[in-house]
């Protein structure tokens, strides 16, 4: 005789519907971002602008007018929505590849190499004023981005010494034992910078102020191939998620998938790193949102995540930029909604753990 | 996106892999001994395998027959899931040689091999709540191109292995809320699905009330007749009497004994691979054999 269960499972949403229901809410949001802040502007007034990027448009603002909307707002509105796609991708990756819904991008210690690389350009700049590239806006990005690259590399080595099926296991370890370390690293080098240690600190908390085009482009030159390469492994991913000796005799070679796929995730949330800073919980908490609507096909749930971290990060940007007093960063928005997000997703986990 | 090519697999053809296969009811549609003179499917020649200093497998040579379901047997640390794990790949032979359908093991690409051997392993966790027909869909990975997109045949190979294995009630349902006995249901039918001429089971009845345990090992027993090779790893003798073609002892990485249940289930046997006091009988009400075992007492000591 079937049991009767207690939880049915509630039906799931289509992912073509939530997609399409995704996309609407960017583009009102983007327009509604647009349009908001110490210089409001009116939807007539955007559209106007945005027909001028067409060919032969043209638009009636004043000048000073168009460059805050143009030179100033919608860069970095698009950098923060690239950088919402690309955490929320390398999220949904992460929490795949090491078979754990509470992964994030930053699990295997990308946000650590990242900040101590920033950390040690911009000490090295405050001591070394004489060397003009040090103190470049862009310089800091760099070595974010190198270093974060330099510990997924080191974590993959780590984490393949003992163990060639480089396993979640394994992984997760070697990652956090990298955190530990470059954590250490961080407090020295800000013991070191001494009174000017909140450079340091306002770097590492995240925020999208004065971000350009630059910015944008760096995001999306990692963004766009690690997609490719996710869809690409998306069925593979799947079939991962059921363990190794299934997914073996299943034709997939797992190491190669995971090395692959780690390499496409993390040097995307490397790319968000190096122009934003450290944001956490949009990586964490979307893909578990558009698992939990549409399932956990990583054919849907991978662009899904995309679209969501996009919408997600998008939003708060224009919650601290326009609609809360004196601009807190959003690194810090994040990390306040992480907490109870963090809470609901452990208590769904262990109410499942625990049933049956 | 191109499908791969589906053929039938044909007696006397060794590279024919399983393709397009509804999970079979007619018999010898895998090519096996109805089609008379045909060699091993599987052959293993003085084949090696250490673990660190220990040697798991040693020099062992067998091999397996298509249309027959081999049961291997033997003591916790004989070597049984080792071989299996050989014989898909999953490891690496320290020395010796597979066989598999006339060409070695090795020479074949991870997804031609996906399409003659699926393996059901012990246990298999289920980290997200894919459905039932989901999981099971998976198994047609090695027939399908980069995107997955499952054809009539797919679906209907994964409709079959659900309702074989007795899951059609629960296709629906998320696997991470089915209890362990429909968990194994699960992955042998994901395997199943596969569509292989081969199949590896590891302990299949593991976690199945007595039911369950008897239906699926009919079920596998008449996926050997169909023409496949099945190969179980099972600690039930008597299970494996009636449900076996032929019984293969493994002790110590080495074949201690293989054969039909009346050449090798015997008292002398039994004791000397388990190493306890053993007694095998007819059972007349299951037609099969009745096995007993009773610690032997200690040389020169007293029962405690």
């Amino acid at each position: 005789m079937p049991r009767p269960r207690p939880n049915p499972t509630p039906p799931r949403l289509s992912p073509y519907l939530l997609g399409a229901g995704l996309t609407a809410a960017l583009i009102v949001l983007l327009l509604w971002s647009l349009g908001s802040g110490h210089m409001p502007f009116s939807p007539g007034e955007i559209l106007s602008f945005l027909t001028s990027y067409l060919p032969g448009g043209e638009t009636d603002l004043p000048e000073t007018r168009a460059l805050v909307l143009g030179g100033v707002r919608l860069p970095r509105l698009v950098t923060a929505l690239l950088s919402g796609a690309a955490l929320g991708l390398s999220g949904a990756v992460f929490q795949g590849l090491l078979l754990n819904p509470l992964a994030d991008p930053y699990t295997l210690g990308v946000s650590s190499g990242a900040a101590f690389g920033a950390s040690v350009v911009i000490i090295l700049s405050l001591s070394l004023p004489a060397l003009p590239f040090l103190s470049s806006p862009l310089t800091p990005a760099l070595g974010a981005f190198v270093f974060s690259a330099l510990t997924l590399a080191v974590v993959v080595a780590l984490a393949s010494d003992g163990d060639k099926r480089l396993s979640p296991t394994s992984l997760i370890l070697a990652g956090v034992i990298m955190s530990a370390i470059l954590s250490a690293g961080i407090s020295f080098i800000k013991y070191l910078a001494g009174e000017q240690v909140s450079s340091i600190i306002f770097w590492l908390l995240g925020s999208f102020q004065a971000r350009t085009w630059t910015d944008s482009g760096l995001v999306l030159l990692f963004f766009c191939p690690a997609m490719v390469v996710s869809l690409l492994s998306a069925t593979d991913l799947n079939i991962m998620t059921l363990g190794f000796k299934s997914a073996e005799t299943l034709g997939v070679d797992t190491r190669r998938v995971r090395l692959r796929l780690l390499a496409a995730a993390s040097l995307a949330a490397s790319a968000s790193v190096a122009v934003a800073g450290i944001i956490g919980f949009v990586g964490l908490i979307v893909p578990h949102l558009v698992r939990l609507l549409t399932g956990p096909d990583h054919r849907s749930l991978l662009p899904l995540s995309a679209l969501g971290g996009a919408v997600l990060l998008l939003a708060a940007d224009t919650v601290v930029r326009a609609h809360l007093p004196g601009e807190i960063p959003v690194g810090v928005l994040t990390a306040l909604l992480a907490g109870p997000a963090f809470l609901m997703i452990f208590r769904r986990r262990m109410r499942d753990l625990t049933r049956g | 996106m191109a499908r791969r090519e589906d053929r039938p697999p044909a007696a006397g053809d060794p590279d024919a892999a399983a393709g397009g296969h509804d999970g079979g009811t007619v018999a010898g549609s895998f090519g096996g001994r109805g089609g008379g003179k045909s060699g091993p499917w599987i052959s293993v020649r003085s084949l090696d395998f250490h673990h660190g200093p220990r040697k798991v497998i040693d020099s062992l040579d067998l091999d397996f027959h298509p249309g027959r379901h081999y049961v291997l047997a033997g003591p916790n640390g004989a070597g049984k899931s080792t071989l299996l794990d050989l014989l898909c790949r999953l490891r690496k032979p320290s020395a010796g040689s597979i066989e598999l359908m006339g060409r070695s093991l090795d020479s074949h690409d991870p997804g031609e091999l996906a399409r003659k051997v699926a393996l059901a392993p012990q246990s298999s966790a289920f980290n997200f709540a894919f459905t039932v027909r989901e999981v099971v869909r998976l198994g047609r990975r090695p027939h399908l191109g980069v995107w997955g997109v499952l054809g009539p045949e797919d679906k209907e190979a994964a409709e079959t292995a659900i309702r074989r294995l007795g899951l059609g009630k629960l296709a629906d349902k998320p696997v991470t809320a089915l209890s362990g006995g429909e968990a194994q249901r699960v992955v042998l039918a994901r395997t199943l699905a596969q569509s292989t001429p081969v199949l590896l089971l590891d302990e299949p009845t593991s976690s199945l009330d007595v039911a369950q345990a008897l239906e699926l090992l009919s079920v596998v027993r008449e996926l050997a007749e169909d023409g496949r090779l099945v190969v179980t790893v099972s600690h039930d003798l008597a299970a494996a009497a009636t449900y076996a073609h032929e019984i293969v002892f493994l002790k110590d990485g080495k074949l201690a004994a293989a054969g039909g249940r009346d050449e090798v289930l015997t008292d002398g046997m039994l004791e000397s691979v388990f190493e306890a006091q053993a007694r095998v009988g007819p059972d007349e009400f299951t037609g099969g054999v009745r096995v007993s075992f009773r610690r032997r007492p200690r040389r020169g000591g007293r029962p405690e």
